[in-house]
């Protein structure tokens, strides 16, 4: 019996599966970081364990580290979550050696899964369909040109040393075949120093539908049903749902039985997933399937699966580590409704979907109901790390059928509220209530077809963002003044009026703000006790009566409005800070004490924020950090790492930024 | 606390009229106002700014905490009083929060004449001193002058109360530990040297600012020598060299940045030395006071509407209601603050200013604050009163209004005349602040009073010749004199010389009150010692 769990990961997934331990009466024990130790996730466990810096390379990665954890807090298991260690064998091995049990496959599964190559061979001897191609060593083009004849226009041609899209051609008809294998031979070989090349059929319109098994130490193997998981973009998964849209009842018996046989063949224990590409061109979600790869472990999306089938994949993960055998046969599983998944991520649609980590100012989420999940490690005031993922929650909406659980899903996208770094929650509505996605007209290429819908421009309604972010510094500015005022015993004073007021004129005042390159003003008129906000085209705007439709957040001189998924960000213009900062940035910056210099961090020319570290002297056996006393770009640099200088030497210029 | 209750009427047709009478003036007033607020006009404004610096209003918007209001003195300082067009006296003066402590603020505007001080310059700039160490307020000066108008140097110069007293007071009050901490933003050449050279803490603003005893021109001319303005006061020079000035600042924004940072610095906790209360809105609107006061100044109307549309709640407890009752006196609070009041609500007798003496008594020795509201034509006249010695009993309020050190203020709502000027606190009695309505009025006494009497002692004498004088000579005779005297009396006349610390809106009264209550607070309130009262 598992008494002591540790759970080696971060971030949401580390919190779900503590909620399950816990309430089943499981001890759990949470690794962190340097950056995490006030994360939600050492909250959510009995006890935790520092594990090292933020690098998870020398953290989350590093296996000695979390053994060595393990053995402190006397773990019995472990649970690897999912990324990280999860499929790392070596991993397995070593909790192994240590005899703590990896809630997961063994060692042997693993490593038959993840050579992608061998897993295929593996699974082809099981019967399992694979995409029709050819491997073999024959490179006669005319011999090719008949084995990609036999596969079926359109092929693929692929260098098989290939990577990144080089000595790839995709084919439509035979009368283009020679030429297209010639060119991307000439590339392979200049790429990779060989141009031998495999054959593929090529899907034109590929769904990527996935099958949920489950094993057993005692032989059983089950499956609960399948996800599709087709919207993708930079070839991650973005929302997900199960079961996949417009799968009949057949095809949906005969593809998780094909499921299960794949994990029979490698004697596969725990949860797992084995992954399909459907060919959607012919048939939709019956189109002709072949088999992609086998996860073993927990999966991303494994939510939308509890949520049509009532059960808890953890706690299946859990007893079945314990030895237990399957809680459940094939045929007591039920399929009851629809659920889809959005992952709500800090990354930039408009920017390639590229990670915007930063601060998270405010985050607040719907859920606890029947109807809407949301799994999260973040709560406000949380940094996204550059380190990790990017990913902010999972938001999992169930509904009877599709349509209702599109309409919870959307509905709870809307409520969220996340204030401080770019997302993709905007992208996530649009995405979701597109009438493509709608009508279930989804495979791979969705996002990169329907982009121009899903990747919103400038926010809508911005003007009254702008006066709802005009409005709430105003107000927190009165309260700000109030509440010192009665710090001072001058409750009330009408010095802290905050209003602007001056005799016999209007006050004059004007709140600047920087959006990205751009900088406007927003004036703030008032006559008597009326307030009236005049926006950059000069309209008048009066001033927004509380409520508005948007949230506004601060955090430094940074104000967020939020409403309905959109989120507008502005960064306040106070001149006298500018100006403090500005000029502490310019001029030359000298050595403070005798000593090496052991590391320079920036070249001419770089533009650096206030106190960034721009060098690292070593002096009295200290390292001292020579940082930006503002922001500015880096002039000349006098010293290059390894040179000895003395107190006074002028280590680097800063220039002020121009304005 | 006994609640006011207003028996005014806004739907009767002389609140219209008053209204309407009010509205003008106030009009009038803030056009005025906002042509002095453009300075010394647009080309001398864009000049200004093309040398990359802040236009002097622009320069207190950035030094003030954010939104933070700005009690200007004498706006209209200097107002037709000369040749030249000086507006706002060539300097900008009041109270503002700088990184949260109320200070002086004096400025100089280059765009007007150079920002060279004119004889009301001179005053003004006092007068902003004068306040700063009544109040203990710290003095931030915004440099930017030539210096004196050398034309009118005979009246800048040499007297006490000229431009050696600027220098004399940084002197002194630093000796109080009053902070005196100066930004030279433009030229402080000779006289104007010693601002930021008296000042505790100094800025100068690379390539703008330059502090010499002699420019270049009179540098050449006296020893030959040519050199730049920079190299012979620059900021460079003054930071580096000769330490004349503390920091350097890039520009004018970075300079206020500084001076914020220096006062943030300044370790002066301010002690409020009075029992404060929770502070609430008038029960009636400010804006009835336009509807309220008489259009005719001669007119009178119970100046308890104008207490109840000014003061916390309503509030006012009174004192000696029954007696005198030509003078008002009660206790209430402003803004939470405590203070007395003492309004005229009639001509003054005998005991009224005996009541009035009791009461300022009564709050000098609590440490109560009093707020004059004055509308006075004078003292009763005549054999009866006279004999009744109401010379004596004047005198004893006028003894008790100038021995009473708790902070005074005074705003004159109506007219000014004669004596009762001294017993309600006028200029000459050091009102920690003292304002001007718009349709005030200020003179010995009213012009046709005066006309009437200069008119009896000419007549007197035209008929002890045995000659006649008519009715139209009489009339001829007397215009000019009343002309004179409304065009004296004329709140812009007196506030351009400084008679007041400025002209305001009715409806700002009761926030500008607060405002002066609060800054005065900045210094203890001290004992009072009356002088003999003559009984």
């Amino acid at each position: 019996m598992i008494k002591r769990l540790l759970i080696a990961n971060r971030g949401e997934i580390a919190v779900r599966v503590a909620r399950t331990a816990r309430r089943i009466g499981v001890h759990v024990i949470a690794v962190y970081s340097d950056t995490d130790d006030a994360a939600m996730h050492v909250a959510a466990a009995d006890e935790a364990v520092h594990i090292g810096p933020e690098a998870a390379s020398e953290s989350y990665l590093n296996i000695e580290a979390v053994i060595a954890a393990a053995r402190q807090t006397n773990a019995d298991a472990i649970h690897p979550g999912y990324g990280f260690l999860s499929e790392n064998a070596l991993f397995a091995e070593a909790c192994a050696q240590a005899g703590i049990r990896l809630v997961g496959p063994s060692a042997a599964a693993m490593r038959a899964m993840g050579d992608k190559a061998a897993s295929k061979e593996v699974m082809g001897k099981a019967g399992v369909p694979l995409v029709p191609g050819y491997h073999g060593d024959e490179q006669d083009p005319d011999h090719l040109a008949a084995q990609a004849g036999e596969i079926g226009y359109p092929v693929l041609i692929k260098a098989s040393a290939g990577g990144g899209g080089h000595g790839m051609r995709i084919v439509d008809s035979a009368d283009d075949f020679a030429d297209a294998l010639a060119s991307a031979q000439r590339e392979a070989q200049g790429a990779f120093g060989n141009d031998k090349m495999l054959i593929e059929k090529y899907l034109t319109t590929p769904r990527h539908i996935e099958v949920q098994v489950f094993g057993d130490d005692h032989g059983h193997v089950v499956h609960l049903f399948e996800r599709d998981c087709s919207l993708q973009r930079r070839y991650q998964k973005v929302v997900e749902e199960a079961p996949a849209p417009g799968m009949s009842a057949e095809r949906r018996a005969e593809i998780g039985a094909v499921a299960v046989a794949a994990a029979q063949a490698i004697d596969y224990s725990g949860a797992g997933t084995v992954e399909f590409i459907v060919d959607a061109a012919d048939g939709g979600a019956n189109g002709a399937f072949y088999f992609m790869e086998m996860n073993t472990r927990l999966q991303v999306e494994h939510p939308v699966t509890e949520m049509i089938t009532g059960l808890d994949l953890v706690e299946w993960q859990l007893r079945v580590a314990d030895g237990e055998s399957l809680p459940l046969s094939q045929d007591q599983i039920e399929l009851k409704g629809h659920a889809i998944e959005a992952r709500l991520y800090a990354e930039d649609p408009q920017r390639d979907f590229l990670p915007a980590p930063g601060h998270v100012v405010a985050f607040e989420h719907p859920g606890g109901g029947a109807s809407v999940r949301v799994d999260t490690g973040v709560a406000s005031g949380d940094d996204i790390a550059v380190a990790y993922d990017p990913m902010i929650a999972k938001v999992i909406a169930h509904g009877d059928d599709r349509d209702a659980a599109i309409a919870a899903l959307d509905s709870a996208l809307a409520d969220l509220v996340c204030a401080g770094p770019t997302t993709n929650q905007a992208f996530l509505r649009r995405a979701v209530t597109h009438p493509a996605f709608v009508a279930a007209e989804i495979d791979t290429g969705f996002i990169d077809r329907h982009g121009d819908d899903l990747i919103g421009t400038a926010p809508e309604q911005a003007r009254e963002a702008l006066t709802s972010i005009a409005a709430h510094i105003l107000a927190v500015r009165g309260e700000d003044e109030r509440r010192r005022a009665a710090a001072r015993g001058e409750a009330n004073s009408p010095w802290a009026a905050a209003d602007g007021w001056r005799a016999n004129l209007r006050s004059r005042e004007e709140l600047r703000f920087r959006d990205g390159d751009e900088e406007l003003a927003v004036g703030v008129l008032r006559s008597g006790t009326v307030t009236n906000l005049v926006l950059p085209d000069g309209t008048d705007a009066g001033l927004p009566a509380a409520p508005t439709p948007w949230r506004t957040f601060q955090h430094g001189h940074t104000l967020y409005a939020v409403q309905a998924g959109t989120q507008v960000r502005l960064d306040r213009i106070v001149p006298v800070e500018e100006a403090e900062s500005r000029s502490g940035a310019a001029g030359g910056l000298n050595a403070p004490m005798p000593g090496k210099v052991v590391r320079v961090m920036v070249e001419a020319g770089d533009q650096v924020q206030q106190g960034q570290a721009l060098m690292v002297l070593e002096a009295m056996k200290m390292e001292h950090a020579i940082t930006a006393p503002g922001v500015g770009i880096v002039g000349e640099l006098f010293h290059a790492e390894g040179d000895q200088v003395d107190e006074g030497a002028e280590l680097l210029r800063l220039e002020p930024l121009d304005g | 606390m006994t609640v006011l209750k207003s028996s005014l009427d806004p739907r009767s047709e002389l609140f219209t009229e008053n209204t309407a009478a009010m509205q003008a003036v106030v009009d009038d007033l803030r056009d005025k106002a906002r042509q002095i607020e453009q300075g010394g006009g647009e080309r001398a404004r864009e000049r200004h700014l093309g040398r990359g610096k802040l236009l002097p209003r622009d320069r207190i918007d950035t030094l003030l905490d954010e939104g933070a209001p700005f009690l200007e003195f004498s706006q209209f300082a200097g107002w037709e009083m000369y040749e030249d067009v000086i507006p706002a006296g060539g300097i900008l003066t009041g109270i503002g929060r700088v990184s949260g402590r109320e200070c002086v603020i004096v400025v100089n505007d280059a765009t007007v004449k150079g920002g060279t001080y004119y004889p009301v310059t001179v005053k003004k700039h006092l007068r902003a001193q004068e306040i700063a160490r009544q109040n203990n307020l710290p003095c931030i000066y915004l440099v930017d002058s030539g210096g004196a108008n050398l034309p009118q140097q005979d009246d800048v110069f040499p007297d006490r109360d000229h431009f050696g007293r600027i220098f004399y007071n940084q002197a002194t009050m630093s000796s109080e530990g009053i902070p005196q901490i100066a930004a030279v933003m433009g030229s402080c050449t000779a006289g104007g040297a010693y601002v930021p050279a008296m000042s505790d803490e100094a800025i100068i603003v690379k390539d703008q600012g330059t502090i010499f005893l002699a420019g270049p021109p009179l540098v050449k001319a006296a020893t030959g020598e040519i050199v730049s303005a920079e190299d012979l006061g620059g900021a460079d020079v003054h930071t580096r060299i000769s330490g004349v000035a503390d920091h350097m600042a890039d520009d004018d924004t970075h300079a206020l940045s500084i001076v914020r940072r220096i006062v943030a610095n300044l370790n002066r906790p301010k002690q409020v030395g009075v029992e404060m209360g929770e502070p609430r809105d008038p029960l009636y609107s400010a804006e009835e006071l336009y509807g309220l006061v008489n259009a005719d100044i001669r007119k009178p109307y119970d100046v308890r509407e104008v207490i109840a549309r000014i003061v916390d709640g309503s509030e006012f407890d009174e004192f000696k209601a029954c007696y005198g009752d030509t003078l008002v006196t009660g206790v209430t609070r402003i803004h939470g603050y405590p203070v007395g009041i003492v309004a005229n609500n009639g001509i003054l007798f005998s005991e009224s200013a005996l009541k009035g003496a009791h009461f300022i008594e009564l709050c000098s020795q609590r440490g109560i604050p009093l707020v004059f509201l004055q509308n006075i034509s004078g003292f009763m006249v005549g054999q009866k009163y006279e004999t009744g010695g109401i010379a004596k009993d004047g005198a004893k309020m006028v003894t008790a209004v100038a021995c009473a050190n708790v902070p005074k203020f005074t705003v004159i709502i109506g007219g000014s005349f004669g004596a009762g000027n001294y017993g309600m606190c006028g200029r000459a009695y050091s009102p920690r602040f003292l304002w001007m309505w718009p349709n005030a009025r200020i003179s010995v006494m009213g012009g046709p009073q005066a006309a009437n009497v200069l008119a009896q002692v000419r007549r007197d004498n035209i008929e002890g010749r045995g000659e006649t004088w008519s009715e139209d000579d009489e009339a001829a005779f007397k215009q000019p004199i009343e002309d004179q005297y409304e065009h004296q009396g004329h709140p812009y006349y007196a506030s351009a010389r400084l008679w007041d610390d400025g002209i305001i809106d009715p409806v700002d009264t009761r926030r500008v009150l607060g405002l002066g209550l609060s800054a005065a607070l900045n210094a203890p309130i001290e004992e009072t010692r009356f002088g003999v009262f003559r009984m």
